[in-house]
């Protein structure tokens, strides 16, 4: 029986009397040599955690003993034992790779001759070697995070506290890292990652499960999955109206989740209900319902309740004819910056009512082939259409018809929600009537009654999220742009999200949006993934998997097919 | 295994911290602007922008009637190389222009003047001047019975009736003895300039780490307070000297301020002086934590009161109670002083330590109070 590395008993953390506790009698160990998932939504209370182990707050009750050592009494001593990396890595980006390495070796009393073994082993094993004199600041996020670890990692540290490493990092990337942290793992470090990314979680020894400050669950993950066991199922072979029937069987109360799984329709039944029948969901002949393997999101979702709200979406947006004319069209659009070609020769064309998305591993060119097609950056060269008008010629008409969400959520934080909601109103230069009308439609449809006169930057995420949403949909845009709309959301949140974005397509609504998350791009109808600026692959999330089928792996993730073509690419430019 | 805490360890994180600091002064602009360009702005401000000489006064001369009397008046008027004369016989001609600025006052040369004059009676001349703006108004009526005077000695003279005053002043003045502004103000703004300049970059830097995340990583990390305080504060002193060089070269050079006192007092007296504003910005660093917040603060607490109450441009001693003592705590006001005497008087040593010992206390208690505020937690 080997000794735990952190115990935690009875810890509370409050940041301020009249809010609830951010952590609330949080009792749990740590132990070395395997990696223990710090797993929940945002504003669970992940970061607070891992900075009270980390010595950098002080309890407000209970106690923690890191390494042997109270966090409060001796957090200096504390520093020696453990490698702590924070959100945004921590890094010196005007200091070159070596020099950042330097820095921390200096800072953790790594010398002599130890230092020079250290880098070349950690400059190896992050294979960072190669850029050694490139500036932090210019890596891209998956290198950025590597530095970050290898600095956390300079002195060896018993105990290493990574904050939430795989937040805007490509699916390559993150693999890569979870590689590395195996690594350590065998040499009989502690490692303690935490995520809002539910399927990490499959991927820990251990996880403690958090929610608004609460431990929800703590063991194998395994075993909580297996609490939604025989309960999962997929409702295949669904030629279309996969969106209608979600929101169909999200009314029905033996259904606890269901989510758009590319082709397929997962769906989840409350506990004690019957397996479902196809008699029961409404479905057709043609189409099957075939038991699934249960996942960590199923019964994370089961366990806080399940989806329960219906969302109520008619009107939000013009009802659009003709389903299947062209709402987006990009031709050979090529983006130079200097000698540099961030994207070359995009092509593609995007069928009114679909959902597109555009993926690929970060400096891929994703986010410069959005620009252009939201007109917030020229082309070098080619040209994109909005809804019949072009977007370099006819800018002011082509942006009237698109709506924009972007991943920050660019809300006025100090004005209030109705506040926010005439701004934009008016931005979109709604005439008096139409605003006021647009406004009322926005505050039932978002179910803002509640919220109304709250500022912006004090409403829960989830809020913000419907809010920007609600924003960006009010002159009721022919295309809605969405750049990673959900990262770093809880799933229920996301689940709602959705259902007002399947909502507003039902209704002829165009959508592309950029993600990181494969979780979200299995709604989409097709799939662009580029890299190095190009189109690798166009086609739906289940043609790309198909694509990626090899005996060893007969049912690959859209994460195992994001991986494998970007690999093949990789091969085909070096043969 | 984590090597055994050894004594080097402290040294060998200052010097660490401090090679990073130095390397990113050197790579991003903002430091380097904030130490070299932002003096420079100042100061050509400072030496351009501010005198209290005023050069050339333009005034309305009426004359109601003109005379051979008045015409040696004129003359003596318009031959000052202080004024710029426009002539009229009417006041009215001048009011409008008074009114609107174009003018800076008016010297009326009553219609009686001639016959007084030559009865040898007390000749009134009048002078309006913009009460608005009291220091200009002082001027015009300072020059205008200079005039005046000069005219009238003149003119007994002429008459051959040279009458001998009782008393005779003649002022001397010493050590600025053109008592040119520009050579007092310009001491007195490095002063300023060094305050802020050191209260920011110190506060800006903090912040900046606090902004970036960096902090955070570095707290984790086994710095303690002291150190992280000495890594700030040795390369930014570097800074902050090199800010002190390119003023003082600046108003020698290029503002012809004399500098008689030694380079080691004004290195020595600087570096207490650098140590109180740097040291102020780090304790402004330990409050906030965004750039901006940072920056206003600074600026508050360092440079306006050494603008007020330094003594450089605003008169201390002509000041109420309140504030005198207000100004007793001001470190600028004791580098002002110093900086006063080594450009013009030179090293005067009684001044120099006096003053030299109260910014060594204040920069003491200033960074000991910044070690007690520092949290080397994020809470």
């Amino acid at each position: 029986m080997t000794a735990a590395l952190a115990i935690i008993e009875g810890l509370t953390r409050q940041f301020e009397a009249a809010s609830p506790p951010a952590l609330a009698g949080i009792t749990a160990q740590i132990m070395p040599g395997q990696v223990t998932g710090l797993v929940g939504p945002d504003g669970a209370g992940k970061t607070t955690l891992l900075r009270l182990m980390a010595g950098l707050l002080l309890p407000t009750e209970g106690r923690l003993t890191v390494c042997g050592r109270d966090t409060v009494a001796d957090a200096r001593a504390l520093r020696e034992d453990i490698g702590y990396m924070p959100q945004r890595f921590g890094l010196y980006e005007d200091l070159t790779v070596a020099e950042n390495l330097e820095l921390y070796a200096d800072l953790r009393g790594v010398v002599g001759r130890a230092r020079a073994e250290r880098f070349e082993r950690l400059l190896s094993f992050t294979g960072l070697a190669p850029f050694q004199d490139r500036l932090a600041g210019r890596l891209s996020g998956g290198m950025k995070q590597k530095l970050g670890l290898a600095c956390a990692l300079l002195q060896s540290p018993k105990l290493l506290l990574l904050d939430e490493p795989s937040v805007g990092v490509d699916p390559l990337s993150r693999r890569e890292l979870w590689r590395m942290v195996y690594e350590l793992v065998d040499r009989g470090i502690g490692v303690v990652w935490s995520t809002a990314y539910l399927d990490e979680a499959e991927l820990c020894a251990e996880v403690l499960l958090l929610n608004e400050g609460r431990l929800m669950f703590q063991g194998d993950p395994r075993r909580m999955t297996a609490r939604v066991e025989g309960r999962v199922f997929l409702v295949q072979g669904l030629t279309q109206g996969r969106r209608e029937l979600l929101e169909r069987t999200a009314r029905l109360p033996q259904i606890a989740d269901g989510v758009i799984q590319g082709e397929s329709i997962r769906l989840v039944m409350r506990e004690g209900a019957e397996p479902p029948t196809r008699e029961a969901l409404g479905l057709s002949a043609d189409t099957r319902l075939v038991a699934a393997a249960p996942r960590f999101e199923d019964a994370f979702v089961t366990a806080l309740g399940g989806q329960s709200r219906h969302i109520e979406t008619a009107g939000l947006a013009t009802a659009r004819l003709e389903n299947g004319a062209i709402a987006v069209k990009a031709e050979g659009l090529t983006r130079r910056f200097g000698t540099f070609v961030a994207a070359d020769n995009i092509s593609f064309s995007i069928r009114r009512g679909e959902i597109f998305g555009l993926l690929g591993p970060n400096g891929a060119g994703k986010s410069t082939t959005f620009k252009m097609l939201c007109g917030l950056l020229r082309p070098s060269a080619g040209a994109a259409e909005v809804d019949g008008h072009d977007l370099y010629r006819a800018a002011a008409a082509a942006r009237g018809r698109l709506g924009y969400m972007a991943q920050k959520f660019s809300l006025y934080g100090d004005l209030s929600v109705r506040q926010n909601l005439e701004f934009f109103a008016g931005v979109y230069g709604l005439r008096r009537g139409e605003r006021q009308a647009a406004v009322k439609q926005m505050i039932a449809a978002f179910d803002f009654t509640a919220h109304l006169e709250r500022n912006a930057g004090d409403l829960p995420l989830g809020f913000k999220q419907r809010l920007a949403l609600a924003c960006a949909v009010m002159h009721r845009p022919a295309v809605l742009f969405l750049d990673e709309p959900t990262s770093g959301v809880d799933p229920l949140t996301r689940r709602e999200f959705w259902a007002f974005i399947n909502g507003m397509v039902r209704q002829g609504v165009t959508v592309l949006v950029t993600t990181h998350f494969m979780e979200e791009a299995e709604y989409c109808d097709r799939i662009a993934l580029i890299n190095r600026g190009e189109v690798v692959a166009l086609d739906s999330p289940d043609d790309l998997k198909r694509t990626a089928r090899t005996a060893e792996r007969p049912d690959p993730t859209l994460e195992d097919a994001f991986i494998a073509l970007i690999e093949r690419q990789s091969e085909k430019e070096a043969a | 295994m984590s090597p055994p805490r050894d004594r080097g360890g402290r040294w060998r994180r200052i010097r660490g911290l401090v090679r990073k600091e130095i390397i990113q002064i050197w790579r991003d602009p903002s430091s380097l602007l904030v130490a070299f360009a932002h003096p420079m702005l100042l100061l050509f401000l400072f030496g351009f922008g501010l005198s209290f000489d005023a050069n050339v006064v333009r005034i309305g001369l009426v004359v109601e009637q003109p005379s051979p009397d008045t015409a040696w008046f004129e003359t003596a008027l318009t031959n000052s190389p202080y004024f710029d004369v426009k002539i009229a016989q009417d006041r009215r001609a001048f009011i409008d222009a008074l009114t609107a600025g174009w003018i800076d006052g008016i010297v009326v040369v009553p219609g009686d003047f001639a016959a007084r004059a030559a009865r040898g009676d007390m000749v009134p001349i009048q002078v309006i001047t913009d009460g608005s703006d009291p220091n200009t108004a002082n001027f015009v009526t300072g020059y205008a019975k200079g005039a005046w005077q000069v005219w009238q000695s003149q003119q007994r003279a002429r008459a051959g009736a040279a009458m001998v005053a009782p008393v005779v002043t003649e002022p001397r003045f010493w050590f600025n003895p053109e008592l040119k502004s520009r050579r007092a103000l310009l001491p007195g703004s490095i002063a300023q300039i060094l305050m802020m300049v050191g209260s920011l970059l110190t506060a800006l830097i903090v912040a900046r780490e606090w902004e970036r995340g960096t902090m955070e990583a570095l707290l984790a990390t086994p710095v303690g307070r002291l150190e992280f305080i000495a890594g700030k504060l040795i390369p930014n002193f570097m800074l902050g000297m090199g800010a002190m060089a390119v003023s003082v070269v600046a108003a020698v050079w290029v503002f012809d301020v004399p500098f008689r006192g030694s380079i080691l007092s004004l290195v020595a007296i600087t570096t207490v002086f650098l140590l109180v504003a740097l040291g102020l910005g780090l304790l402004v660093s330990t409050a906030v934590r965004t750039q901006f917040a940072a920056s206003q603060i600074a600026t508050l607490v360092s440079f306006l009161p050494s603008l007020f109450f330094s003594g450089a441009i605003f008169e201390i001693a002509a000041m109420p109670p309140i504030l005198r003592a207000l100004a007793a705590v001001v470190p600028a006001r004791y580098y002002v002083d110093s900086l006063q005497t080594i450009f013009l008087a030179g090293d005067v040593g009684p001044l120099l330590l006096r003053s030299g010992s109260i910014l060594a206390v204040i920069a003491l208690a200033i960074i000991a109070f910044t070690v007690r505020k520092t949290r080397m937690r994020l809470d």
